[in-house]
């Protein structure tokens, strides 16, 4: 299948970082359209960082970046700033880690939602409402039109994370980026916005790079896991066989570092 | 913790509002023409034919004072609206952008800042002479500095919020940012920005008036009353009082209103 991403030797170095200190140092990836990966490993090794070089939100005045990353067919780093605007909510979704920061605290959830559409698609007030409650009732919000007029402080945090997912989706991107979506949220909201997020994927082929620390999580999600370490790609295959046979001594000290059901805490 | 009702928010908004009654009030009817002269009536007290009793020219003081606190409110209020755009523009681009356009602006805002306010009032009214519009004129210039920076300094705070970079995300531009997503947030700060830079306008006027290169004769100021009503502080103590308590009042309510909307953005 087609890649939606390609991502070759990306190397991103911080200015203010010692000179043979890379935050991501030569990583390979591709994602195929419709395919669920997991990027994972610890503070610091390069998750985030990666994500943002995808997204184009690295400022370029404090870090120096090479390589290349194409999405679907843009090279990014060849992109002029106007480019990137364009390919930045309509081709790339992004949902981030703390929903309650993550939305204008004075702005309706409807016209958030709609964000998107208003900056890619010329289309009219009405058609703009009915995408976005379309894609409200797609992440399984309760009675639509009542949110649509909310203000975010009305809403709880796993509303508003259905919320950033449904603005994220509105203008059906190729890939959904998602830098830890369930983090701030606790534990029985986390399964259900992974579920929707799988549901997604399954209905409209969305692929989705879930950036996250948490294993569990990636393995009830990710159909393949790539694991980073001091921003080195060091293992990357499908996601059972590296909970089953983990290769690199990293993977296998992340995999003994989940609190089993069979090994007691304290 | 329990939520006290604003004092200062509610006292403020009667006193202004009372203010602003009166003013309004007076931009259609006074009780005497502010101008009007009557020998047979010089230095009459306050009675209840004058409120506030009459002038060296036998002028109604309550008309003149109604009327001038009209022209001075009219020109605090151009100042404050030239001031806070001006202000908006310069510092919504300096904190969003950054960089060296940023550093160029804010220094040239510090040097505006560095001279005496007022000096630098007279200057550009002494060249370009007295009137209503070059008062606005040269006190609009003097408060866009103040306004900048307020604003320059929420926006470099906000460019670094979540919910930018998220917008950020979603393909929106840089003009849409910031006066869609940026500036409606700002709001709380510089409202009561407005409040204070309005009470400041009201008292720049007034001493500029008072010094005599502000509204000119026979046109009412409370200023220019003021400044007038120093020879009689003896033989007629109401003209100097009747004045400078309408300053007072109009100075309270609207400092009682920004400190309201302070405390209101704090909670």
């Amino acid at each position: 299948m087609a890649n939606v991403l390609t991502v070759k030797d990306l190397r991103v170095h911080f200015h203010d970082a010692a000179p043979d200190r890379f935050a991501v140092d030569g990583l390979n990836l591709t994602v195929a359209q419709g395919e669920i990966i997991g990027l994972v490993g610890e503070s610091g090794s390069g998750k985030t960082v990666t994500a943002m070089s995808i997204s184009g939100l690295l400022p370029r005045e404090k870090a120096q970046v090479s390589g290349s990353i194409t999405l679907d067919g843009h090279e990014i780093f060849a992109c002029s700033d106007q480019e990137i605007l364009d390919i930045l909510g309509d081709e790339l979704g992004v949902v981030f880690q703390e929903p309650m920061t993550s939305m204008d605290p004075v702005m309706r959830i409807g016209p958030q939602i709609e964000e998107c559409l208003l900056n890619h698609r010329r289309l009219s007030k009405a058609q703009r409402r009915q995408l976005a409650l379309e894609a409200m009732a797609q992440v399984e919000l309760p009675e639509p039109e009542r949110i649509y007029r909310k203000y975010p402080h009305e809403l709880s945090g796993g509303m508003l994370q259905r919320v950033m997912i449904a603005a994220a989706i509105v203008s059906r991107p190729k890939l959904l980026l998602a830098d830890e979506p369930t983090t701030a949220l606790d534990v029985s909201v986390q399964a259900e916005i992974l579920t929707l997020l799988k549901k997604l994927n399954r209905e409209s082929g969305m692929a989705i790079m879930l950036i996250s620390h948490d294993l569990h999580v990636v393995r009830k999600l990710c159909s393949r896991v790539a694991v980073m370490q001091r921003g080195k790609l060091v293992e990357d295959r499908p996601v059972e066989e590296i909970f089953r046979n983990p290769q690199h001594p990293y993977t296998k000290q992340l995999i003994a570092a989940i609190p089993g059901r069979d090994r007691h805490l304290f | 913790m329990k939520k006290r009702a604003n004092v200062f928010l509610w006292a403020g908004g009667i006193l202004s509002g009372l203010m602003l009654c009166i003013i309004i009030l007076g931009y259609f009817w006074t009780p005497y023409d502010p101008t009007a002269m009557d020998p047979k009536a010089k230095f009459c007290a306050p009675s209840l034919n004058h409120l506030l009793g009459t002038d060296n020219f036998g002028r109604d003081i309550f008309s003149r004072v109604v009327d001038g606190a009209g022209t001075s409110f009219f020109i605090a209020l151009c100042v404050v609206a030239i001031g806070c755009l001006a202000g908006i523009l310069i510092g919504s681009l300096c904190g969003y952008y950054g960089g060296l356009p940023d550093l160029i602006l804010t220094r040239v805002c510090d040097s505006i800042t560095a001279f005496p306010a007022f000096l630098l009032a007279l200057v550009i009214v002494t060249v370009a002479g007295p009137g209503t519009e070059n008062i606005i004129l040269a006190l609009g210039i003097l408060f866009i500095p103040s306004f900048a920076r307020i604003v320059r300094s929420e926006f470099a705070r906000c460019r670094e919020l979540n919910y930018i970079k998220s917008a950020k995300l979603m393909g929106a531009g840089g003009m849409r940012i910031m006066f869609r997503h940026i500036l409606p947030n700002t709001f709380p700060v510089l409202l009561s920005a407005v409040t204070i830079g309005f009470n400041n306008a009201v008292l720049s006027e007034a001493s500029m008036s008072f010094l005599g290169i502000g509204i000119q004769p026979p046109y009412a100021s409370l200023g220019s009353m003021l400044s007038d009503s120093q020879s009689f502080l003896h033989s007629a103590p109401w003209y100097a009082l009747g004045t400078g308590g309408a300053i007072v009042l109009l100075i309270l309510g609207f400092s009682l209103l920004s400190e309201g909307l302070q405390l209101k953005g704090q909670r």
